[in-house]
């Protein structure tokens, strides 16, 4: 080969590289910046998720207790025991009953509100004020109302029971009510949220899909039941499955109107993780039983997914 | 600004053709004023927003009551001795309402902020930059939303004993922020931003962080409005992380330091009310003033619709 063509291939291949170095550079570039934006957050990501999430399930094979002795590995015990402990299937069963309770009234009730309120009526605002108000209370605030509302001898749900003769009820004592009683509030506290979305969606129809229906005769009803229902499906199955999630993990108004009780009727799973953990001190067995509670939610939620995608499919 | 979506608006958009006044009373074509279907939608209506707010009502009146009118039997709904203003001195005087309401501001504050500044980066970082190893951490995040908080307040908790820092405000706001939904809202919201905007200030030389403030941000507002008062009423409301992590009163959020109230005044129902309708107040303010930018927001964040 002629000098010529050999530096001239060399020049090439010189450039080739460069321009691979380039490349290079451009994505180290980009990695930086990319990383840079991602950085505080996968910072806090992995310090207050990730490492607890895997350091409780670390825990769970251990002892330990709140003082961190007895932290050595014991291997399955934590849920060899867990799996025995009566209390522990009573509050999954608690949790489990309160989700299938409240959730029927929570989209059911959300609906009628937002089909309610959609209607146009006059007093728009006083309408969303008063169903979504409760949602703004927090739930020591909601909690406490309704202590006072359920008192057997003063509250104002006996009171008005008695006024159409109904004899009072022990609410938040009585076994056979309590759980109902914190169904009947739950639904009150946090319908306005189900409520909004609803409201939302059904904005989205359009209206030109009613005024042509109306031009050609329909009244509310046949509006109601041919234009708006069908068009609710997806929306609803989406509110549903997120207030499913949502009730298997109650605690606050549980914990404050009847701490699990009477007699361990209310308690539901995560109260009991709670008090295994900060008033039992058992750091092992409380990780233990929440990550029986985490399969729980990952179950029901794939099992969520797998019924809407065979849906759409 | 045509490029990004807007959520449509209620009213149609063309004019009523019985007028305004038929318009703005949400008549449909045909329909007469008072026709039985409205009137029974009104009152039903009118008979659900009374249940809804009767225990509001009922809270109320019962802290405007003198404890002994409270404690009467048999019960009335107005007091019998007249209105009085006895709870809310004492709860006043003698609890810690004012310093539970001073910590609740700051943390929630601190939450929204920080949530807010961290989960906007990084949205804007799974938006537009290509970067190692981007698809399997924006799916681990999005996977990340199935696991309840509840199942780390162990862990958690242990954690902040390790840093020192249970009783401090830092431990009641650092795990409040981390928020891989938000981080996946906004980087809906940004995807629908388009790109060209920001060419031209890019090819004028301005780097990622001046583009993301100067340009991407101020388009951003509804989204960032929605965001940040979602995330300060859960930081807010939030009960069960603040009562884990503070045991000292002084530290304690408004709900938290409720709960402590039940135990203290017992059976002395006004009070229990009186400070139930205190701590209610914030928030019933703050959706009074942002009543519309929380409606709008629940749109925006596209949870409505098909």
């Amino acid at each position: 080969m002629s000098t010529a063509a050999l530096s001239a291939a060399a020049r090439t291949r010189a450039d080739a590289d460069q321009v691979r170095a380039g490349e290079r550079s451009a994505r180290n570039r980009n990695n930086r910046i990319g990383w840079a934006f991602v950085a505080p957050f996968v910072v806090v990501f992995v310090m207050f998720l990730i490492w607890p999430l895997i350091h409780g399930f670390y825990l769970s094979f251990t002892g330990e207790s709140i003082t961190g002795a007895n932290g050595e590995i014991i291997g399955f015990a934590n849920y060899a025991e867990a799996l025995r402990d009566p209390i522990m299937w009573r509050s999954l069963l608690n949790t489990l009953w309160f989700t299938v309770l409240s959730t029927i009234p929570l989209v059911v009730v959300a609906l009628v509100l937002a089909l309610l309120v959609h209607q146009g009526l006059p007093g728009q605002w006083l309408w969303r004020l008063s169903f979504f108000m409760p949602f703004l209370l927090a739930s020591t605030v909601a909690a406490q109302i309704w202590i006072w509302m359920y008192n057997p001898q003063l509250g104002l749900v006996n009171y008005l029971l008695g006024a159409v003769g109904v004899d009072p009820v022990a609410w938040l004592q009585d076994p056979t009510w309590a759980m109902f009683a914190v169904v009947i509030m739950t639904t009150w506290w946090t319908v306005g949220f189900n409520f909004l979305l609803y409201l939302t969606a059904l904005q989205n129809i359009p209206e030109q899909q009613y005024e042509a229906s109306a031009l050609d005769g329909a009244g509310r009803w046949r509006q109601l039941r041919s234009i708006t229902v069908p068009q609710l499906g997806p929306v609803t199955v989406l509110i549903a499955m997120l207030q499913i999630l949502a009730s298997l993990k109650v605690f606050d108004q549980i914990y404050v109107m009847t701490n699990g009780g009477p007699a361990g009727v209310t308690r539901p799973v995560v109260m009991y993780i709670f008090e295994t953990g900060f008033t039992g001190y058992r750091f092992g067995y409380a990780s233990a039983i929440a990550y029986i509670f985490f399969a729980l939610i990952v179950i029901i939620s794939i099992g969520q997914v797998r019924l809407t995608s065979r849906r759409s499919a | 600004m045509t490029a990004i979506a807007t959520q449509p608006t209620t009213r149609p958009t063309v004019h009523h053709p019985r007028g305004r006044f038929a318009e703005r009373a949400g008549l449909r074509i045909g329909e007469r004023f008072a026709s039985p279907g409205r009137i029974g939608a009104l009152v039903a209506l009118v008979v659900l927003a009374v249940l809804w707010l009767l225990p509001f009502l009922w809270a109320l009146v019962t802290s405007f009551k003198s404890e002994t009118d409270a404690a009467a039997t048999p019960v009335s709904f107005f007091p019998k001795d007249g209105f009085t203003t006895q709870a809310y001195t004492n709860v006043l005087q003698q609890g810690n309402i004012p310093l539970w309401t001073w910590n609740s501001l700051i943390t929630a504050t601190a939450v929204t902020v920080i949530t807010l500044v961290v989960s906007a980066l990084a949205a804007y970082g799974f938006s537009r930059l290509d970067f190692a190893g981007r698809r399997w951490l924006f799916w681990g995040m999005i996977a990340s939303i199935i696991i309840p908080p509840q199942v780390l307040i162990v862990p958690l908790f242990y954690e902040m004993l390790t840093l020192n820092l249970v009783d401090t405000y830092w431990a009641i706001i650092l795990p409040q922020v981390v928020a891989p939904a938000m981080v996946f809202i906004l980087k809906k919201f940004f995807d629908q931003v388009p790109v060209e905007l920001e060419d031209a200030a890019r090819i004028d030389g301005a780097g990622r962080l001046r583009v993301f403030w100067s340009i991407v941000l101020p388009l951003s507002r509804p989204i960032l409005a929605a965001v940040s008062i979602f995330v300060f009423i859960a930081a807010w409301n939030n009960f069960l992380w603040p009562f884990i992590a503070t045991s000292d009163s002084s530290l304690m959020t408004l709900p938290v330091g409720l709960q402590t109230v039940k135990s203290a005044y017992g059976l002395q129902y006004a009070q229990v009310m009186a400070s139930a309708v205190l701590a209610a107040i914030p928030l019933v303010v703050v959706f009074l003033f942002f009543q519309r930018q929380i409606i709008r927001g629940f749109a925006t964040t596209g949870f409505g619709g098909q």
